[in-house]
């Protein structure tokens, strides 16, 4: 009989993690139900716009994934069910990034998709159907800490894999009825577990991309997926200006550009150039050295806080502003209603809106925002 | 835990009857049917025992039987067999995906394709396929009833719109199997499909009915099995087990089996229906009873993602399926429940409940008493679950 109070769900993605994570909850004796969440019809956009006819395999809800996560799931000898999230997905992660991306911002979808999708819907369906807790193969570390009555998340064992970053939106809610049995394992270790446990997918691959955009081309994906929509891009061709103010070119649309990009600029220079700033109104694209691109502060919106119940005054940080960068040591403070600024010790290169900017104080995550 | 089984309309188990019948042909009578020698007339015997049989389920000759793999081959075959460029086909939006699927694919080859829609109840209605008849309409193909809402089709109707227009008819029969009597001669068609396994006859195997004279092309070419209609060497101990459910299917039909099935049913239905923000999909077309085989229903229940029902209804001893196709990747809700008319919504949060002929009161005890609560659970959890739809 299913008891509610012990059943946990696994989010089985089909890869190696989550397969690992099923393996190791199974044979601690816990009661488990696998669920994959299908997301994205990989064939959908198939054939428009550059987009492979047909999609390559080992890809994020590719039916290859979940032939593997059934597979896993039978070898484990639990209940396994396929979850429909697509429209949801769309709605709340493919749409706000095409908009995004129009609007001239680099948007994040995989903090969507884990705030909206992963952890608020995956969390709903394990309730529904009779399970309280969730578990997902994220590399992170989730403890509760008694004096600060507060559930805390940490940076896991395994820094190069850390996903701390992605997942500063979870609520206290959420991390209450989550768990992350891989947090305190490296990549290597999991490996070894799976091969104990006889998964034989233990040497299959990481993915690495947006899980819905084949070969990471988001400008074909843009354009597939407006097609198919039956929309156009809104016209923001504009001027291509030097730091100076001085138009040096002119651009077929702001979306073509993220900060800190150098190639594709179509413009000649004797020294490298880089996007400095978008600015969606006037659809002016600033382009300047590298040098140009630092920045002293950052402004973050639609906060979190995971450690802290709320940011009061200035407190000493180190922020994370995109996946692979090094968190640099900052002062954080309010800045208005849901609003914070962090003043950086050092310049930090390409602070790029819709991007996320995660706040750490040592292993824990303090909270975090998307940049503006 | 108890387990219950709702979902006879995926599969059926094998009777006991059935698995003694096939038992001597997988290793003592092992022979080839094409065989010359003992062995092979042993094999051969068993299966045009098996084939007087289906021609007596059928109501038609032995010689009108061919024996293939199941459901998806008759469908596929009466498609591929019949149509060529140029033709027009007419079927319906709530037919079996081998129906569906195989009419999208001649319509790439240049066949002309007409999906009738059907009506709010679940009916087809003969008018709307007489009024789809065109010069170079070739064949009508129509299922007898429907997987999910269990409506029994005209056939006979559509049978002599058929025979009016001088185009060939064939009938996706798999799901009224053991369910309705059978007389390919009342309905009029050339061509009629079933599946052992939908009868409690081994997967794997099924039969087609081909009216004499139809110039049906073989899918799979080879030897000469089966009158040259369907090569490959005969499936003995398949075909032995579906003659032996076919036999029993006909008992069923005659010894009150269906009524009981049906009472079963209906209290199922009554029951579920107590439950606020409920409802059956098709069976009603205002006050009269649309007729419906006597195992199926299908019920929406407001404001729940059935998906989510159909995995804690598992997770609680109880199977039966949604109202979305069978197979994971699947994005649309039902296509059946669509064409009727329903929204997404709705569609998505409807039930199928297939009863075995074999299900006793206790089973609908045990699924009434774990229905409601698990509906009552849902709702509880997510009012506005019914939003991620739409």
């Amino acid at each position: 009989m299913i008891n509610e109070q012990t059943t946990i769900a696994v989010a089985m993605s089909g890869g190696v993690d989550s397969s690992t994570v099923a393996a190791i909850l199974a044979h601690s004796g816990e009661q488990v139900v696998g669920l994959t969440l299908q997301l994205w019809d990989q064939t959908r956009l198939a054939g428009r716009h550059g987009i492979p006819d047909a999609p390559k395999a080992g890809r994020c809800c590719s039916l290859d994934d979940v032939y593997d996560a059934r597979h896993v799931a039978e070898h484990l000898g639990i209940p396994y069910y396929v979850v429909n999230q697509e429209e949801r997905f769309e709605q709340d992660v493919v749409r706000p990034f095409v908009r995004e991306y129009l609007a001239g911002r680099t948007p994040i979808p995989c903090s969507l998709c884990n705030d909206h999708l992963k952890f608020d819907q995956l969390l709903k369906t394990a309730r529904s159907i009779g399970a309280s807790r969730i578990a997902t193969g994220h590399y992170a570390v989730n403890e509760y800490d008694a004096g600060r009555k507060r559930w805390i998340l940490k940076r896991p064992a395994d820094l190069t894999k850390d996903q701390t970053y992605f997942l500063f939106g979870l609520t206290q809610e959420q991390l209450a009825h989550t768990l992350f049995p891989l947090g305190r394992l490296t990549k290597p270790e999991v490996r070894e577990v799976a091969r104990k446990y006889g998964l034989r997918l233990a040497e299959k691959p990481d993915s690495q991309e947006i899980c819905f955009i084949p070969g990471g081309d988001y400008k074909s994906f843009l354009a597939a997926y407006l097609e198919e929509q039956g929309e156009k891009a809104p016209e923001t061709a504009g001027e291509l200006v030097a730091s100076n103010g001085e138009v040096i070119g002119h651009h077929e649309g702001i979306f073509n550009f993220t900060v800190g990009q150098r190639k594709g600029l179509g413009v000649a220079s004797p020294s490298p150039l880089y996007v400095l700033n978008i600015d969606p109104a006037s659809h002016r694209v600033t382009v300047g050295a590298d040098a140009e691109l630092a920045s002293r502060t950052l402004r973050a919106r639609r906060l979190n806080w995971i450690s802290i119940p709320a940011l009061t005054g200035p407190i000493r940080v180190r922020a994370k502003i995109r996946h692979r960068h090094e968190p640099a040591w900052a002062t954080l403070e309010p800045a208005g209603p849901d609003e914070a600024m962090a003043t950086f010790d050092e310049p930090q290169r390409a602070v790029t809106p819709g991007q996320s900017a995660v706040f750490y104080d040592g292993d824990e995550v303090v909270g975090g925002g998307w940049i503006v | 835990m108890p387990r219950v089984y709702m979902d006879a309309n995926a599969t059926t188990p094998l009777l006991p009857e059935v698995m003694e019948a096939m038992r001597p042909y997988w290793m003592e009578h092992f022979g080839n049917a094409s065989s010359i020698h003992l062995h092979g007339q042993q094999a051969h015997a068993a299966v045009n025992q098996a084939r007087e049989t289906l021609a007596q389920f059928f109501n038609c000759r032995a010689a009108e039987v061919v024996f293939n793999s199941g459901g998806t081959e008759g469908d596929n075959t009466a498609i591929f067999g019949l149509l060529r460029p140029g033709d027009h086909f007419i079927t319906t939006a709530i037919e079996h995906s081998a129906v569906l699927r195989a009419a999208d694919r001649v319509a790439e080859q240049g066949v002309q394709v007409t999906l009738i829609a059907p009506q709010p109840s679940g009916l087809i209605d003969p008018a709307d396929i007489a009024g789809a008849l065109r010069p170079e309409t070739r064949l009508i193909s129509v299922m007898l009833s429907n997987n999910e809402t269990g409506v029994l089709q005209p056939v006979e109707e559509i049978g002599k719109v058929a025979a009016d227009a001088g185009v060939f008819f064939h009938i996706d029969a798999v799901q009224g199997a053991g369910k309705v009597k059978f007389d390919v001669r009342r309905f009029g068609c050339h061509l009629l499909s079933i599946s052992a396994h939908k009868m409690h006859g081994p997967k794997g195997v099924g039969a087609m009915f081909v009216r004499r004279g139809t110039p049906i092309e073989s899918l799979l070419v080879g030897g000469s099995h089966e009158r040259r209609r369907r090569a490959g060497t005969e499936n003995v101990p398949g075909i032995v087990g579906l003659g032996k459910a076919a036999e029993l299917a006909m008992e069923s039909l005659e010894d009150g089996t269906l009524d009981r099935v049906a009472a079963l049913r209906d209290r199922l239905e009554r029951e579920i229906l107590r439950l606020p923000g409920t409802g059956v999909n098709g069976g009603r077309n205002g006050d009269w009873a649309v007729p419906r085989v006597a195992n199926t229903t299908s019920i929406w229940f407001d404001q729940v993602e059935g998906e989510a029902l159909v995995i804690a209804l598992d997770l609680k001893g109880v199977a039966v399926s949604g109202g979305s196709a069978c197979h994971s990747g699947s994005t649309e809700p039902s296509h059946v429940l669509m064409a009727m008319g329903l929204d997404k919504t709705r569609a998505r949060a409807s039930l199928r409940f297939s009863l075995l002929k074999t299900a006793t009161e206790a089973d609908v005890d045990h699924v009434l008493r774990v229905v409601p609560e698990a509906v009552e659970h849902l709702r509880a959890l997510s009012p506005v679950v019914a939003g991620t739809a739409g």
